[in-house]
């Protein structure tokens, strides 16, 4: 039995100590808003924030976590109200199929941790997400929004 | 916990991930199936709604919803002619197995070609309509009011001359019991108050939240998951495997055979399966196929650019002595490779089969051919299958395919009774996909002495789609859909320009590599063909492009191309080291075109700084969302022309990842703006034609800045330095 700390709570799981930390998310502890696209940290459909830093958890062994705090997508809403991020991309309207959509969320809420005021040059840096129905122009529309909100 | 539960009878449960995890901790029983005991009492108006008591409008959608946005626009039809509450509305699915004991009440499921919206707007607006004039009617009971006299709107029925209101919830049940009007009349476009509308998706929330459960997340109890290999080259087949040497791994519950070609580890969890799968000895029979490059490929198309037979696609007048006699030859062969879909959520099933039944739960374009997959695979009739569908993780054409369901079947028809969710891994998907067709194109124009073109001879050499995935729809052995956007009339993809002597043939040359429908499919390669020719032909008889299409197009090709070069402000001055280039194609039913504006720099960096897109699509359900698939073309459309490339070596496809498949992301995104100039006098699709422009405007743009004419894709293989 291991432990991760996962959106400020202590869970336990049985999986393989180097199984990737996006499988133990998505099928110990059922947290399936975090995505496989395709497992060599390449899209960031499955991106998590370790300690505040937008991370691909495919490609991160779950020993390696220890007790750093893992945040995903089903963390950012608190008592059921949207961050200022989601609403921000609820109010653009950003997602078409939405499945790239919870790791562009998190890479968005660690850019706007680190620069609260992105501009169009640090979000081409932060956001090398991989989306193919191709919402980038309504992702950028939404950091801006957030940025200001 | 969470329970998808429709108003529809016959139903099986569908349990999210999140809420599977509280119900195991607190050891809850859920019944895979109820029906009677917990379906909803509320009886439908007809097909399309249901209303219920507290004024909950669900409207039934058959079509796929993959980012598309036709469930949104659906409903916004539907809502329209029911004069309904837009903020009451929620959709559910109707299942294909519903579908076929209905008699096919709800019509088509099939959702590709740009098609949602254009082919089932009269009967879903008739739907809503329906309904409505039966809410009218009970009400009209109620109120003790004729019901001429009553008007309904935003989900109320009011009586002016006495002044009594009466909600659709409170009459919905009454007008249930009434027989549907025989016929009714649908509203005005230009009276539209819900349609035509930016409304808002009714998709999103859950899909910033993590809440949205795809294919892929689906838990059921009891549930084993699966992952497959099969035969790296497509069409080989799986002579051994070792199953001893993997069955004592972690989580592992059975290793299967499927289909004589692919090999399957079902274990507890999918990253159980997967590593098992590694380590799983397989041994394959690839024949001859093994001898099959992309050098090979090439050699067969080359050939066909010059056979004697090939199928016509559009012929007017003597193109032959037309381009003979003419002042100016000009001569061009351009090709477009193989290119792989990319679904951000990789192909899946979910299957449970029993000696009596078969249930499948699947995100898919086609559910009524998901559910004849299911039927064949398990070898039950249809009337024992059905296919729950969940939303997709993207589509573009793979999922109206069923070979993951099918494969998911099979599967679970080893372990009856208990559910398998079969997952392919990306560097399967990538490697067994029907690929994009690859073409390769000749192309031949006269000019008389004034530049006015008088013939042109274009020669299509390559792949079929329909003669490899549906060859009952060849017409005498010729695939009509290979000549879309070239086509000689209809309103599906037909050619814009008058050219006097035309010739446009097929020589059909079909590799082993699978082809299928690709977003856009064949108008993709027949517009970068076409549109790059023009430019080419415009050059040589010394004019400007858009001046020198202006006089060959026919006047709603003409009127969208005119639309997008205002916008763009095309022949008036740009930045410095910025250029224009353009193009235009009619495709699933609408007319689109594309000005891209773009720079080269002096060390071959290719900027990409604006689009400008036109589309007619006759109608305008909602602009907001044309605006986003508009983009969205360009997005899909111009990562293919980048990158996009899967190429052959031993017979096998080489790209396995996104490592060594790439895509446009964020950086490379131009702005795009849109322009809508609907005519409303038709109804054409979105989703797919516009795509076809991305590549041809901005190959056009670089030949301005560069004075190079790329005519292979992708553009990652050229140096666009000046003089390289």
């Amino acid at each position: 039995m291991a432990v991760l700390n996962v959106n400020g709570k202590a869970l336990n799981h049985n999986a393989d100590p180097r199984t990737p930390l996006l499988w133990v998310l998505r099928e110990q502890l059922k947290l399936t808003g975090t995505k496989y696209g395709c497992g060599i940290a390449q899209c960031g459909a499955c991106t998590v924030l370790i300690d505040g830093v937008a991370t691909r958890s495919c490609q991160v062994p779950a020993n390696s976590v220890g007790n750093r705090k893992v945040t995903t997508i089903e963390g950012l809403a608190a008592n059921g109200q949207l961050n200022k991020i989601q609403a921000a991309w609820v109010a653009v309207d950003v997602p078409q199929c939405g499945y790239c959509q919870s790791g562009m969320v998190m890479a968005a809420t660690a850019l706007l941790a680190a620069k609260p005021k992105p501009t169009d040059a640090d979000i081409d840096a932060a956001m090398t997400n991989i989306c193919r129905c191709g919402t980038y122009q309504q992702v950028r529309e939404a950091i801006h929004a957030a940025a200001k909100a | 916990m969470t329970i998808h539960q429709t108003s529809l009878g016959r139903r099986g449960f569908l349990v999210s991930g999140a809420a599977v995890a509280g119900g195991f901790s607190l050891g809850f029983h859920i019944p895979f199936e109820d029906g009677a005991a917990h379906a909803q009492t509320v009886k439908e108006l007809n097909a399309w709604v249901v209303i219920h008591p507290d004024d909950k409008v669900v409207i039934r959608i058959a079509r796929s919803e993959m980012g598309q946005g036709t469930l949104t626009g659906l409903c916004q039809l539907v809502a329209e002619e029911l004069e309904c509450n837009w903020s009451k509305v929620t959709w559910e699915y109707p299942t294909p197995a519903e579908n076929v004991a209905r008699n096919r009440v709800w019509k088509n499921f099939s959702t590709g070609g740009s098609r949602g919206i254009r082919e089932s707007n009269q009967y879903v607006r008739e739907g809503g309509a329906m309904a409505r004039e039966m809410l009218i009617a009970a009400a009209a009971a109620q109120l003790k009011a004729p019901a001429a006299e009553l008007t309904a709107s935003n989900s109320v029925i009011t009586h002016k001359a006495s002044g009594k209101t009466v909600t659709y919830g409170a009459v919905a049940a009454a007008a249930a019991q009434l027989e549907p009007p025989k016929e009714v009349k649908l509203k005005d476009p230009k009276d539209w108050k819900i349609a035509g509308k930016p409304v808002k998706r009714l998709d999103t929330v859950d899909k910033v939240t993590g809440k949205q459960i795809y294919g892929i997340d689906l838990v059921l109890p009891g549930m084993l998951v699966a992952t497959v290999r099969a035969c790296p080259v497509i069409g080989g087949k799986l002579k051994s495997f070792d199953a001893a040497k993997i069955e004592k791994m972690p989580g592992v519950k059975k290793v299967v055979a499927i289909d004589g070609n692919a090999v399957v580890v079902v274990a507890d969890t999918y990253w159980n399966a997967r590593t098992a799968l590694a380590a799983l000895p397989t041994d394959w029979d690839i024949g001859e196929l093994g001898k099959v490059s992309s050098e090979t490929i090439t050699q067969m198309l080359t050939e066909g650019l010059v056979a004697q037979e090939a199928f016509v696609g559009n012929k007017v007048g003597d193109a032959k002595a037309a381009i003979d006699g003419a002042a100016k030859k000009v001569e061009a062969i351009y090709s477009f490779p193989y290119q792989h879909h990319v679904t951000m959520e990789p192909m899946n099933a979910t299957a449970r089969v029993t000696a009596d039944k078969c249930e499948v739960w699947c995100g898919t374009q086609n559910g009524e051919a998901a559910l004849a997959a299911a039927s064949e695979a398990s070898g039950l009739p249809v009337a024992k299958c059905d296919v729950f569908k969940q939303l997709l993780g993207g589509g573009f054409g793979r999922r109206g395919r069923s070979d993951y369901v099918r494969q998911a079947v099979l599967v679970a028809k080893e372990m009856p009774g208990t559910p398998i969710k079969l997952i392919w891994s990306r560097e399967e998907d990538m490697t067994h996909c029907q690929y994009h067709p690859i073409t390769m194109c000749k192309l031949t124009g006269g000019l008389d002495a004034q530049g006015n073109l008088v013939g042109l001879r274009v020669r299509i050499s390559g792949q079929s789609i329909l003669a490899s995935l549906l060859p009952g729809n060849l017409v005498n052995g010729m695939d009509p859909a290979t000549f879309q956007g070239l086509m000689a009339s209809g309103v599906e993809a037909a050619y814009g320009y008058n050219v006097p002597n035309l010739l446009i043939d097929h020589a059909m040359r079909n590799p082993h590599i699978t082809p299928g429908f690709w977003r856009g499919v064949n108008v993709n390669q027949n517009a970068v063909y076409m549109e790059c020719f023009m430019d080419e032909l415009a050059d040589a008889a010394g004019q400007d492009p858009l001046a020198f299409r202006m006089k060959l197009l026919k006047p709603k090709w003409a009127a969208v191309l005119k639309a997008a070069a205002d916008k763009a402000g095309y022949g008036k001055p740009l930045p410095a080291g910025h250029f224009h280039g353009l193009a235009q194609v009619m495709g699933y039913g609408s007319y689109v075109a594309g000005v891209a504006e773009v720079s080269v720099s002096a060390d071959g960096h290719l900027k990409i700084h604006k689009i400008t897109a036109a589309t007619n699509c006759g109608h305008v359900v909602n602009p907001a969302q044309i605006e986003r698939q508009v983009a969205g073309s360009f997005a899909y459309g111009l990562s293919a022309a980048l990158y996009g490339e899967i190429t052959v070596k031993d017979g096998a496809v080489e790209q396995t990842n996104f490592d060594s498949y790439n895509m446009l992301r964020i950086d490379e995104m131009p702005k795009v703006e849109t322009v809508l100039v609907p005519t409303g006098d038709f109804w054409g699709g979105v989703g797919e034609p516009t795509i076809a422009v991305a590549a041809p405007s901005v190959l056009n743009a670089i030949a301005r800045a560069t004075g190079k004419r790329v005519r292979n894709l992708p553009l990652m293989h050229h140096e666009l330095k000046k003089g390289a």
